[in-house]
């Protein structure tokens, strides 16, 4: 019986189910999916007692305003975000990598990211929902995933198959940090582009485009140019690939990309970046810095280290 | 075979298999597609083949590019294992309101309606890959004139079952995306069924598929 549920009193901008994505299905045009910063989506599950791959609620800007309807549960929120939780006539205001317990009634509201774009809402239970190839993960633009394939919409309920009775009081000290110089790889058609195109790429900065989601960041700088042919044979593609198509705006795949694409590819962002790059608000500027495939490994490697030994001090 | 492996950034390996797009090339592509699949390597997440370069990602924490580059510089295809292919028949229907682009195609190609529909449905083709979108088939190859550019400006929205066709290639839009393809008409058949966790896609690469005009009522009444 799902006698525990939450009421979306607003669904928030783009607030959907999301785990860590699903695997070797590029090939038929299914991409990853899953949670954008995957970072703070390992520490919502570990503050709240879950597993790693455990369905959350991922949100974007403004996040879901929640009427809680059952038996006590705990709630953890990750990211940069302003939440409050209402208890009776007790308005609190939330933290952020801290657990909360909500009882009947109670309502949070996700007010807003600051200066970041996604946050994570975690439960100490599991959400009732579909799994596609053993994912959770909503694809809202090819419709899989939990939720029929949608966002979170007004006046919907979200069912809580389980509650664990698990209420150790969960808190780490962590504080997101901003990144401005991203690190990328030479991609491919690195050579398809203008002496002038290479330097403005390393050299510019590029501002981040208001028409930026999970399929794509589209950024905004001087005109790359392009000396060879503005369209390749298409190809597959992968996060993190920067693509830059004839009018010279670089554009780069996230987690919701299409699998394949025929624009020339400048560079591929590092693995280590891409949790913090996928935070970037429309308006900020980026660098892009030059690195080769061994530093890349070495960066990849101490982002990695950081993020187990957060998940350790849990 | 492949003539040059390198990294696309830290996560993946890029086999490239030359720059012409054919069958035989694309059946090589196939070819090593397979078998790399049911090798399991550990760490790898995603194998995507396309006209002539296979890309394969994998999990950093698992594996790096030189230790996956030395097994698949290594791999073993076997010789004259050749792909199977299944044979699918797609009804489509051309009337007006499907074939939106048909007379922008008579122009840009300079030829009468009935005969790109002649040469169109008289065509067996062959799947190259598929993505873009889930289950889109990019289907090859068409007669040198039936070859046009995409649209100019694409559409925001391209009608679910369409019929595209852009330079040597037809493709099928299996849900409602945006697209830039001459679009010729419009399929009733379901090309993408993401029920069907183990074959959502109808067509896979290396298949073959040819295509059938049907009336608009044929297409209002059809059941699979």
């Amino acid at each position: 019986m799902n006698k525990n549920y939450f009421e979306i009193l607003r669904a928030g901008i783009n607030s959907t189910f999301q785990d860590l994505g699903r695997s070797n299905l590029y090939h038929i045009g299914i991409p990853f999916s899953g949670a954008m910063d995957k970072r703070n989506y390992l520490l919502a599950n570990k503050l709240t007692g879950n597993d790693h791959n455990h369905p959350v609620i991922e949100f974007a800007y403004q996040g879901p305003h929640l009427k809680y309807n059952g038996d006590k549960i705990n709630i953890v929120i990750t990211g940069d975000v302003s939440f409050k939780i209402k208890n009776g006539d007790n308005l609190i205001d939330g933290e952020c990598y801290q657990s909360f317990i909500l009882e009947n009634g109670d309502e949070l509201d996700i007010i807003s990211t600051n200066k970041s774009v996604y946050g994570y809402l975690a439960i100490s239970g599991t959400f009732d929902l579909k799994f596609q190839w053993s994912s959770c993960s909503t694809n809202t633009k090819a419709k899989i995933g939990s939720n029929n394939g949608e966002k979170l919409a007004d006046n919907q309920k979200i069912k809580i198959k389980e509650i664990n009775n698990n209420f150790v009081n969960r808190k780490l000290n962590y504080v997101n940090t901003k990144i401005e110089n991203i690190r990328v790889i030479k991609g491919t058609n690195f050579n398809y582009f203008s002496e002038e195109g290479k330097k403005i790429f390393f050299k510019n900065e590029f501002k981040v485009s208001k028409l930026s989601d999970r399929m794509g960041m589209r950024l905004e700088g001087k005109k790359i140019e392009n000396i060879v042919d503005t369209n390749i044979r298409s190809e597959g593609l992968i996060k993190g690939v920067i693509q830059v198509p004839a009018d010279g705006n670089p554009i780069i795949m996230l987690s919701d990309h299409g699998t394949i694409g025929g624009y020339p590819k400048i560079g591929v962002v590092v693995s280590a970046d891409y949790d913090k790059l996928v935070q970037l608000t429309p308006g900020s500027t980026i660098k892009f810095q030059e690195v080769d495939l061994n530093s890349a490994e070495t960066l990849f490697k101490l982002y990695d280290l950081e993020t187990q030994n957060l998940i350790s001090q849990i | 075979m492949i003539k040059n492996i390198s990294n696309l950034g830290d996560a993946a390996l890029y086999c490239d298999f030359g720059k012409e797009v054919n069958k035989d090339i694309n059946t090589q592509v196939i070819k090593y597609f397979k078998t790399i699949q049911k090798k399991n390597i550990a760490g790898v997440n995603n194998i995507i083949p396309s006209y002539n370069k296979l890309i394969i990602s994998f999990d950093l924490k698992k594996i790096n590019f030189n230790k996956l580059k030395k097994v698949i510089d290594n791999i073993e295809i076997i010789k004259g294992d050749s792909i199977q292919n299944k044979k699918f028949e797609i009804p489509v229907c051309c009337e007006k309101e499907f074939s939106l682009d048909i007379k922008r195609l008579e122009e840009k190609l300079k030829m009468k309606e009935e005969k790109i529909y002649e040469s169109f449905f008289e065509k067996e083709f062959f799947c190259y890959m598929t993505g873009f979108i889930a289950g889109m088939p990019f289907l090859g190859d068409l007669d040198e004139n039936l070859r046009a550019k995409r649209l100019d400006t694409p559409r925001v929205k391209v009608p679910k079952g369409s019929i595209g066709l852009t330079e040597q290639f037809a493709n099928i839009y299996t849900f409602e995306s945006p697209g830039g393809w001459n679009i010729i008409g419009n399929t009733p058949l379901n090309i993408f069924d993401s029920t069907k966790e183990k074959e959502p896609n109808l067509i896979n690469p290396g298949d073959l598929v040819t295509f059938k005009r049907i009336t608009k009522e044929n297409y209002q009444n059809y059941h699979e």
